[in-house]
């Protein structure tokens, strides 16, 4: 550990990392706990991994392979929200369908590029070792369009999250806030992307959510909570995996898989020694 | 077709699932300042009816106006309170800021629609809760709430966007004699400036509240003031009931399946 402190205030790549963690972890809270809330994690799941569609056909005509992310999220978020709304039943077919699709059309545009194997495997598990100084300002970018958005229209997302039917009822448009907060699902998903992949993505986005989730009773705590949770799992992994030269994503996701197991089971044995204590209250006047 | 003076009003509407038909024929017209229950067994159409009357489906057959309007411009006027909650016990949401959504869609200016809420949204919020004598609850995770409790809270979410109807699905479906009287004697009070249309399927119990009765089995069956007696009721659950004396008191009559 000290090893890596030494070489943090040594090498400005090492600098970078540890921002461009910092910049994804705002995602993590503003944009997961809705996801958890919402139990929306299959159809980000699937907009994720669609974003190769977009990496690969943006490699393969020589534009910005991040770019093409953010084209192709956007797309396969409003895609998959149309599924949603329309076709109710067999949506999760429609999603899967959506899912593979998109990443067979990556991978095979990434095949037709020459000399990109290597970017593959950043595309799929993250490299944030390698984060260039101008897409810290365009992950900076797409954090400012978070935070308004969802500054804007807290209120109507927390509505249809909690009781569209109700929402709906109040005159709340609820398939525009609908595709907006998948839009926004895919915005996270892009910020993410170059920190731990698109395969490992829906871990960062849904698991800091989930944790505190179980810590607090209010979604603004959650996203506070998240928000600090993956600003941890970031740098914590970054600086686990530093020594030994390990993969950073793969080692962030296994420690944010980790203290979930942990959080989950501590948070059970909490309920449980509260109920018995209530019991115990009610039986002795 | 003009429009209408009654709170509400449908004309002759028709509303299938698919190929099975849940209301034929329904014409029913609700005055303002009325207290009408509308009863029926189960799967009799009643839940259908209000989601047509909310807009919230749109019926195949005749109309139904709502304030003299159609039902999706009047819905902002509607205070409804589900059946069901349809939201998960475990969303981590404290009771205010849920009784707060009722006051969605009531911005006063475009400004207003966006960030949080204001602090007179906050008081009225609290108000209304302690008028539905649930002002202790504001901070209470809505996971918390027993049956009764949760029931007071979604009838302040109703209220609390100043309807001029309150449609409720059954609100005492899921709660115990004593709390289902007081939600009623609540309820009573409202109707001093508030049309309440109450679906109910315990055809006694409510017509000591209500001002008039509407009894629904895929169309009207009934649709009176006077008093129910075993002929209708036969009529309307198509089977033998009994007639037993209310725990409320009153003359009325309790109607079970025999």
């Amino acid at each position: 550990m000290a090893e890596f402190f030494n070489a943090l205030v040594q090498h400005g790549f090492l600098q970078q990392a540890l921002v461009a963690g910092l910049l994804a972890s705002i995602g993590c809270g503003l944009i997961g706990p809705f996801v958890v809330v919402k139990r929306i994690t299959f159809l980000a799941g699937g907009i994720a991994h669609s974003v190769l569609a977009g990496m690969g056909a943006a490699l393969f005509y020589g534009y910005d392979p991040l770019s093409g992310a953010l084209a192709a999220a956007v797309v396969a978020a409003l895609l998959i929200g149309w599924v949603r709304l329309r076709w109710r039943t067999g949506e999760d077919t429609a999603i899967g369908a959506l899912w593979a699709i998109g990443m067979a059309v990556g991978i095979l545009f990434v095949s037709q590029t020459p000399g990109y194997a290597t970017d593959l495997m950043s595309f799929l598990f993250g490299n944030i070792l390698l984060v260039p100084t101008r897409e810290l300002g365009f992950m900076a970018m797409l954090d400012l369009v978070l935070l308004v958005t969802v500054a804007l229209f807290y209120r109507h997302f927390v509505a249809i999250a909690f009781d569209d039917e109700f929402a709906r009822l109040r005159g709340v448009p609820v398939d525009f806030f609908y595709l907006l907060l998948l839009v926004l699902v895919a915005v996270t998903v892009v910020l993410m992307i170059q920190v731990v992949g698109l395969i490992l993505v829906i871990a960062l986005l849904t698991l800091p959510a989930a944790v505190a989730g179980q810590w607090t009773r209010t979604l603004a705590g959650m996203m506070i909570g998240a928000t600090l949770i993956g600003a941890l799992l970031t740098s914590g992994g970054l600086a686990l995996s530093y020594a030994p030269d390990l993969p950073t994503g793969p080692t962030i996701i296994l420690l944010a898989g980790a203290l979930y197991l942990v959080s989950a089971m501590t948070a059970s044995v909490r309920a449980k020694r509260r109920a018995r204590r209530a019991l115990r209250a009610t039986t002795t006047p | 077709m003009k429009p209408s003076s009654a709170a509400i009003e449908t004309q002759q509407v028709g509303f299938a699932y698919g190929d099975v038909p849940v209301l034929e024929d329904v014409s029913v017209r609700v005055e303002a300042g009325e207290f009408l229950g509308l009863v029926g067994p189960n799967a009799g159409g009643k839940s259908t009816l209000l989601k047509l009357i909310l807009g919230l489906l749109s019926p195949q057959q005749g109309q139904i106006q709502v304030l003299g309007r159609t039902p999706k411009q009047a819905r902002r006027h509607l205070g409804y309170v589900p059946q069901y909650p349809a939201f998960p016990r475990e969303f981590p949401i404290q009771v205010l800021d849920v009784v707060l959504m009722g006051r969605l869609g009531l911005a006063a200016t475009p400004w207003h629609r966006v960030g949080g809420w204001r602090r007179a949204d906050r008081e009225i919020a609290r108000r209304t809760l302690a008028d539905v004598e649930a002002g202790d609850l504001a901070a209470a995770p809505i996971g918390a709430l027993s049956g009764g409790q949760l029931q007071r809270v979604l009838l302040a979410r109703a209220l609390v966007g100043e309807p001029e109807i309150l449609i409720l699905d059954e609100p005492t479906a899921n709660i115990d004699q004593r709390l289902e009287g007081e939600i009623f004697e609540l309820l009573s009070q409202l109707n001093d400036h508030l049309t309440i249309v109450v679906v109910s399927h315990d055809i006694g119990f409510i017509s000591s509240y209500v001002s008039r009765v509407a009894c629904l089995n895929r169309t009207l069956i009934c649709h009176r003031t006077e008093a129910i007696d075993g002929d209708v009721i036969n009529d309307l659950y198509g089977e033998r009931v009994r007639l037993i004396n209310h725990a409320h008191g009153g003359n009325q009559g309790h109607a079970e399946h025999g």
